[in-house]
């Protein structure tokens, strides 16, 4: 088999007339890929402003102070003075506990996988391995568990601590996966140029490597949070009460959040319900837009640039 | 083999060391502070480079030349043990400073690189301050000093950057140019007042102008540290240094490359009369 060669007839020819570099030749390949793209990001788009416009309509008449001064009510009668306080409380004390807890443990977690573990051991790629599969447990799954474990077990009840301790479970992988690859992000050189100078293990990490990680760390939580804050799934096993009219006031107090509150607003048949749960959803997606917004300046504010 | 055997080994003429074996006149030598003898290194369970033998002396400069792929850089990381770094890596033969061997199990690494500092081929600041990052070295190693802003100015003067950075201090590391910056990994690297400084290439990523300033700047250093310096380039081996070791990678039966030490002796003999066929095919520029 003769090897194809190149010669320099397959070369345009220079002088020849009518092949000038300004005529453009189409290519179709191009023009189909773009408007592949372009057309998915529409359809990704064009969904989400439509779900935007609809709950913003709906839920016009409700976007007031109401919703954040007022209990909710199952009495349609008197709906017109409802809101949702008592799960907005709900929903800021679950988040505030889930950051106390998960942001520790799964930060920690996540510098002794990368720092100090030896992967040549099987026992940490199994522990890796496992991180992986847990972020793709079903909620639902984490929430029977709280259920079994948390609040039977151990006794905790259907109080707002487990339900921060089954939403920190569920959240543990995402914010060890975050800070893993916001710590594997710092160049290995700067570990050298610290360990050359005579700096400990324990000194590099903390005074190099994790605050080089910050940015990274910082983003992965906020998101990890911001999940948590949208999930209903485990709650509804774990006894979140779906009208209460006071503001958890502890750990051990009865609780319901705001994924719960907008799920039993629209099971009920009444258009005021509907409203109220549209009204509702405005505000869970202001604060998670909120969180999203937070987690974009750090990373931008903070990020560095080696 | 007895690794601590250097003599009559085939190919491997130590002058100074195990003068005999060259019939070379012995240069005159103190004791040296380091002193490597039969050092092997692995990596899991290839050996990278094989049986190294040779003394590095006091405040003077020696340079590791050879192709790529012999283990000059390798060695050199043994030197400190930074290779500890390296997952797998291993090292056999004694290395040992002022008498004491590094790779005995009652030796604290961090210790050993407190007082052997390294300077990296790509020069790699803190992504802090010039300040915090000449001053990070003695705060983390806690050192008593009586003025931190005396010792930044002290280290950034003999690592002659204090002029270009003195109305900067608190600028980020990284604004600085590339040649500035490896001065500054130098600054960093002497503040903590090391009695060695090893370099791995300092000067490859450096243009030629920032290349005679570091240069310079190591001429000036070898009054009062022992350098040992790691180059491709042999113009620059030739220019600084006192003592030459030429490193080859062989092949042996099983097609595994190993770097091998061919021939360590002063620089101006190294390149005038080298003892070895292959340092000379080297520094001719027949192969390599």
């Amino acid at each position: 088999m003769s090897t194809p060669t190149i010669t320099t007839e397959t070369r345009p020819d220079p002088s020849a007339s009518g092949n000038a570099l300004t005529q453009r030749r189409s290519r179709p390949g191009e023009v189909a890929f773009r408007l592949a793209m372009q057309a998915c990001l529409l359809i990704a788009f064009g969904v989400l402003a439509a779900l935007l416009t609809w709950v913003l309509v709906k839920g016009w008449n409700r976007l007031d102070s109401r919703l954040w001064t007022e209990m909710p009510t199952g009495l349609v009668s008197r709906l017109d003075g409802a809101g949702v306080q008592s799960a907005l409380v709900g929903t800021l004390w679950i988040i505030s506990l889930v950051a106390l807890i998960c942001l520790p443990i799964g930060i920690l977690s996540a510098i002794y996988l990368e720092e100090y573990a030896d992967n040549t051991r099987w026992y940490n790629r199994l522990l890796e391995l496992n991180i992986q599969n847990l972020a793709g447990v079903p909620s639902i799954i984490f929430g029977i568990l709280g259920l079994g474990i948390i609040a039977r077990a151990l006794g905790l009840g259907f109080t707002v601590i487990t339900a921060a301790i089954v939403l920190s479970l569920l959240v543990l992988p995402v914010v060890i996966i975050a800070t893993r690859e916001a710590i594997r992000a710092v160049p290995q050189s700067i570990r050298h140029a610290s360990y050359a100078l005579g700096a400990t293990k324990w000194q590099t990490v903390s005074r190099q490597v994790l605050p080089s990680a910050v940015p990274g760390i910082a983003t992965g939580s906020i998101l990890a949070l911001s999940r948590a804050i949208g999930e209903a799934a485990p709650l509804i096993v774990l006894g979140a009460v779906t009208f209460i009219t006071f503001n958890p006031d502890g750990l051990d107090s009865g609780y319901t959040a705001l994924p719960i509150q907008i799920y039993t607003f629209i099971t009920r048949s009444q258009s005021e319900y509907t409203e109220l749960a549209a009204g509702a959803i405005v505000l869970l997606l202001a604060i998670v837009l909120a969180m999203n917004s937070i987690a974009i300046f750090v990373r931008n504010r903070f990020e560095k640039r080696w | 083999m007895n690794p601590t055997d250097t003599t009559n080994r085939p190919g491997v003429s130590i002058a100074g060391v195990g003068a005999q074996s060259t019939g070379a006149p012995t240069p005159d030598v103190a004791d040296p502070v380091m002193e490597l003898s039969g050092v092997s290194v692995y990596y899991g369970a290839y050996e990278a480079v094989r049986d190294t033998s040779m003394p590095i002396q006091e405040k003077q400069i020696t340079a590791m030349i050879g192709p790529s792929g012999c283990g000059k850089s390798t060695i050199l990381r043994s030197l400190n043990r930074m290779n500890d770094l390296i997952p797998g890596a291993r090292v056999s033969g004694s290395v040992t400073y002022h008498g004491q061997d590094l790779y005995t199990k009652d030796v604290d690494p961090i210790e050993v690189r407190r007082r052997i500092g390294m300077v990296f081929q790509k020069p790699n600041p803190f992504p802090k301050s010039i300040y915090d990052n000449v001053a990070y070295g003695p705060r983390v190693t806690g050192m008593k000093v009586a003025s931190m802003d005396d010792l930044v100015e002290k280290a950034l003067r003999d690592a002659a950057l204090w002029d270009e950075v003195k109305d900067k201090l608190k600028t980020s590391g990284l604004a600085l140019s590339g040649g500035q910056q490896q001065r500054l990994c130098i600054a960093r690297t002497i503040a903590v007042r090391p009695e060695i400084i090893l370099m791995d290439e300092p000067c490859s990523a450096l243009d030629p102008i920032a290349t005679a300033k570091i240069e310079d700047l190591m001429s000036e250093l070898s009054n009062d540290y022992t350098i040992v310096i790691v180059t491709h380039n042999m113009q620059q081996a030739a220019r600084v240094s006192h003592y030459t070791a030429f490193f080859t990678a062989e092949v042996d039966e099983r097609q595994e490359r190993h770097g091998r030490l061919v021939e360590f002796s002063q620089t101006g003999k190294l390149f005038t009369n080298p003892a070895d066929k292959r340092t000379e095919d080297y520094i001719t520029g027949r192969f390599g």
